[in-house]
């Protein structure tokens, strides 16, 4: 058989490959074309926004392009600097409010 | 013959045989349906299983969608150690051979200027995963005796949070100009769920390369030499691929 030159052997592929993988580029990726069974044109579509539930979650399928993590706070340090910052802020203040509140108590805990 | 015929993909003529004992979707092995220059390559598949509503009702199956996708994808990735093929989607269907040949006087233009632009070249995936949600288990040893103990601890978790993700993000782009500015053409795509996908640690980069046979080498070595590079991330190198992700856009 004939293999192209210079071509690496197949990684991660074969029998073994994520099925994950192989949804994301059969159903999702490659040419559409209208067939003249009907499934092809409208359904397809449908089935691979009902897949891609699957394949990857909704929120995260909306946002395409290189900053597609940066808006979620679990995978974006700013969104979630942002978050525990106001929440760090919101907790000091509360803690200032109460040992100005009661000084002498205050002194009482620092104490080991 | 009787039956309808499962298209997967369309390519330039090409001279070598696939393997003969390859079988497509429904076990039926592909074969080349020539016409204006071009090869179709399609099986035959049964009604009762490919008409419009058992199709329909087929692809919500999960067990049949897997061994139907598996399936096409064999045959896109044999067609790929031959030739350049523009994949189709799954569950391109006709009724009969000249189905396929209207649908290629249909498209001709636009698969002649697509399959130029794609010979000779190959899709890589390359996937970046954060190992570990760390410090996350690693919660306070201790319990904190005061409430500035437990701001502090509070904090200090915040910071190695933070960094981690900072690392993940920066790694992740940093890679993904490296390879794009090596590839000829990149596309993202969304990171893939784990309960599908079965891989450990979050997925902060999907990605697809289009990458020429004679670089792929070159391009599989650069990817490889960032293996292990930052602890705590994983990259994943798939392909190489038929071109499905940059197949789409010559309509």
């Amino acid at each position: 058989m004939t293999t192209p030159s210079r071509m690496p052997e197949p990684y991660g592929q074969g029998s073994g490959a994520n099925l994950a993988d192989i949804l994301e580029r059969v159903l999702d990726k490659g040419i559409v074309i209208a067939g003249d069974i009907r499934i092809n044109l409208l359904d397809i579509e449908l089935l691979t926004i009902k897949l891609r539930l699957i394949v990857a979650s909704v929120d995260k399928a909306k946002e395409m392009g290189i900053d597609w993590w940066e808006t979620d706070p679990a995978l974006s340090s700013r969104a979630r600097r942002d978050e525990l910052t106001r929440e760090n802020a919101e907790l000091r203040e509360r803690l200032a409010r109460l040992e100005e509140l009661e000084p002498s108590r205050a002194q009482e805990k620092e104490a080991p | 013959m009787t039956g309808l015929r499962y298209v997967y993909a369309v390519c330039r003529p090409f001279g070598t045989p696939l393997q003969s004992q390859l079988t497509g979707v429904a076990g039926d092995p592909p074969r080349a349906l020539n016409h204006h220059g071009l090869v179709a390559v399609v099986s035959h598949v049964p009604e009762r299983d490919f008409a419009e509503e058992p199709l329909r009702a087929h692809l919500e199956d999960l067990d049949w969608l897997t061994e139907t996708a598996r399936a096409h994808q064999g045959v896109i990735d044999a067609l790929t150690t031959v030739t350049t093929p523009l994949p189709l989607r799954l569950g391109t269907v006709f009724r009969d051979d000249s189905g396929v040949r209207t649908m290629i006087e249909a498209r001709e233009e636009d698969f002649r200027r697509t399959l130029e632009r794609l010979e000779g070249r190959v899709e890589w995936g390359v996937k970046v995963y954060a190992e570990s949600e760390p410090q996350e288990s690693a919660q306070p040893a201790q319990k904190a005796a005061t409430g500035r103990d437990y701001l502090r601890q509070r904090r200090m978790q915040t910071r190695s949070h933070e960094e981690m993700w900072q690392k993940a993000e920066s790694f992740a782009n940093r890679l993904h100009e490296k390879l794009s500015a090596f590839a000829e053409d990149s596309r993202l795509h969304p990171p893939q769920n784990p309960a599908l996908s079965k891989a450990t640690g979050r997925n902060v980069l999907n990605a697809a390369y289009l990458v020429s046979r004679a670089h792929s080498e070159e391009f599989v070595e650069m990817v490889d030499r960032t293996k292990g590079e930052v602890p705590g991330m994983r990259v994943e190198l798939t392909g190489p691929w038929a071109a499905y992700s940059f197949a789409g856009e010559a309509t």
